[in-house]
């Protein structure tokens, strides 16, 4: 496996090409919030209807490379129809499954990512070797079941540089749910 | 005055020796690596090019051998360090024709640097409220944000000259557009189209409006024949790292004249002639604009650039780019017919107005994906908005894939591309 088929899995290329949830929501009720990846121009806006601390309804709009626009379109159909505390539970296993084992990451001088010699061979490409990836930490171990086809998105740990494109919308998602909550403190402290 | 990109190819391409790609690559080392099983293709020399032993060399020789302090120190081996500092200089000058290189070349940390000293030290000293000043849609934000800056510290009125659908400069309203014009700055070759506007038409409006010029060089001056005297602008900028020089130094040249008049930019040791606890004089060009230990070895190693490219020849390396870049557009619409976009001059017959970036889509697989699968075959090409978005919003689109050519590249290079492409294109469909 060349690692291309690890990042582009058959289930990413199709939310890529069919998203699901794809639309927008009138706002209020539902919250509207957006992201950015300047990086890739990667532009996610999520609009976001919790009811009774359930997501009730999401839809994406936004445009952006397939990662970011596949990570999005998963994300919904994960989360839609989940309470809250579900959906909370779920940004912390795939935030997990994107974070590299920290030994890859504390010396950038040495270790595994320092292997990029002249021969091909030798050379990771920058990239991390598959048994130090999407495992999270002996604290945080991931769970990769409870993920779902969202596992799928696994393979982008190998490529650095796309994971913020994978958690673009994961990190609009928990803005919008403590946007919801704070609302939901305020209405009541209104009340 | 000469029309700079009418001229070029008049004095180029006759009875010149194609370059021997093969023996040219065979002096680069990264051009040995191998990427996931494919020897590299490197299609990305417009954001940084690669560098020749000749520049490593003599970069590693000046630490091992030559370095001291320059303008400071009264031994053998400072001496040897000022005198290769100051060779640089001479061989930058001289590469673009300036009449006194030795004042008015001056080494920055790259053409933003460049840039940022005209606005900040001659737009400073010179512009007033509600002056014009006159840009392009094209820019790279190096020549945007810097103009951007000063205008709302002096409330400057800030023009552009638009895009035409062809992706040239609307020329139209030129005269118009120029009136009461202070200062017009404009790229000489577009980072993302590759289009090079008629530099001789701006410069003569910019002058009939008393207008100083400033030129960015950063794309032309790697791949082109320069003049500055022919080009007749005030001040030309560029930078190292894209003319086979290292990192970290960029050149400003000035009219001597308008150096010397222009306050100093960054404050420092050696930028002086006297300092008191109440005040400074500044001291002669061009050390005025050098503060602080200069980039010694950068110096060294950009002025063995330059010898390299001279050796070459900048007219065989210009004629050598418009070949490819024309292979390039032909074999890339033959191939790909409507799937694939180029945002810029596309007519391989007609490379006058252009340059060797290429800047393309295809269907709509965006450009990180497109990059991500040519990496896999070794591929390098740039995608994103090339700090060019206000060009990327004319354009339509968030983000470009792009390739560009150099001395070191051949048709195999573009053969590679066409083919990894292809391989995106199965993938994505």
């Amino acid at each position: 496996m060349t690692g291309l088929e690890d990042l582009y899995r058959e289930i990413i290329l199709d939310h890529y090409r069919s998203p699901r949830n794809r639309g927008e929501l009138p706002v209020p009720p539902a919250l509207r919030l957006e992201g950015f990846n300047p990086l890739c121009g990667d532009e996610v806006v999520l609009y976001l209807v919790i009811e009774d601390g359930t997501v009730a309804d999401v839809k994406i709009a936004g445009q952006g490379c397939s990662i970011s626009q596949s990570s999005a379109s998963l994300m919904s159909a994960a989360v839609k129809g989940k309470s809250v505390a579900e959906a909370r539970s779920l940004i912390r296993s795939f935030k997990a499954m994107m974070s590299i084992h920290e030994t890859t990451l504390a010396e950038p001088g040495s270790g595994s990512q320092e292997t990029v010699g002249l021969d091909d061979k030798e050379a990771h490409g920058g990239k991390i070797p598959e048994e130090e990836i999407g495992l999270g930490d002996e604290d945080h171990p991931v769970d990769l079941e409870s993920l779902g086809e969202l596992a799928a998105l696994q393979g982008v740990v190998k490529f650095p540089v796309r994971i913020k494109c994978a958690t673009l919308s994961w990190n609009v998602l928990a803005q919008g749910l403590d946007e919801a909550e704070a609302g939901v403190v305020q209405k009541n402290q209104a009340g | 005055m000469a029309n700079l990109t009418e001229q070029a190819p008049q004095k180029t391409g006759i009875g010149l020796d194609p370059i021997d790609v093969p023996a040219i690559a065979a002096d680069f080392p990264l051009l040995r690596r191998a990427i996931n099983g494919h020897r590299i293709v490197y299609l990305d020399s417009a954001a940084s090019a690669q560098h020749p032993f000749s520049v490593i060399e003599a970069m590693d020789h000046y630490y091992g051998t030559s370095h001291a302090n320059v303008h400071r120190g009264v031994y053998a081996v400072a001496e040897e360090a000022d005198r290769l500092y100051e060779d640089a200089r001479k061989a930058v000058g001289r590469l673009i024709g300036a009449p006194h290189p030795e004042r008015e070349i001056i080494f920055t940390k790259n053409a933003t640097e460049s840039l940022n000293l005209v606005a900040y030290s001659w737009a400073r000293a010179n512009l007033v409220r509600n002056d014009a000043v006159l840009l392009t849609e094209m820019e790279h934000h190096a020549n945007l944000v810097p103009w951007l800056m000063l205008a709302k510290e002096r409330d400057l009125n800030l023009r552009y000259l638009s895009l035409d659908d062809a992706y040239r400069l609307n020329l139209s309203n030129l005269d118009r557009l120029m009136e009461g014009v202070r200062l017009a700055s404009f790229t000489l070759m577009s980072n993302v189209l590759g289009t090079m506007p008629p530099a001789a038409v701006l410069v003569d409006a910019a002058r009939r409006a008393g207008a100083v010029v400033v030129a960015d060089g950063a794309q032309f001056v790697p791949h082109f024949p320069t003049d500055v005297a022919s080009l007749g602008c005030d001040f030309l900028a560029f930078s190292g790292h894209k003319m086979l020089g290292p990192t970290g130094i960029g050149v400003l040249w000035g009219r001597q004249e308008l150096l010397e008049e222009m306050p100093p930019f960054i404050g420092g040791g050696g930028m002086i002639r006297d300092v008191t606890l109440d005040g400074f004089l500044p001291t002669e060009l061009p050390w005025k604009f050098e503060a602080g230990t200069p980039p010694i070895a950068e110096a060294v190693g950009l002025g063995a650039a330059v010898r390299y490219l001279e050796a070459v020849g900048m007219e065989r390396i210009a004629e050598h780019d418009r070949a490819l870049t024309s292979y390039a557009l032909q074999s890339l619409s033959e191939r790909f017919g409507r799937d694939i976009k180029i945002f810029g001059p596309d007519d391989p017959n007609d490379l006058s107005a252009r340059g060797g970036v290429v800047s393309f889509a295809l269907r709509d697989i965006h450009p990180h994906d497109l990059s991500q699968v040519l990496d896999q075959s070794g591929v390098c090409v740039r995608a994103g908005h090339h700090c060019a978005k206000p060009l990327m919003r004319r354009l339509g689109v968030s983000a470009t894939a792009r390739a560009s050519f150099y001395l070191y590249n051949d048709e195999s290079d573009v053969d590679a591309l066409a083919d990894a492409l292809g391989e995106a294109a199965k993938l994505f469909s």
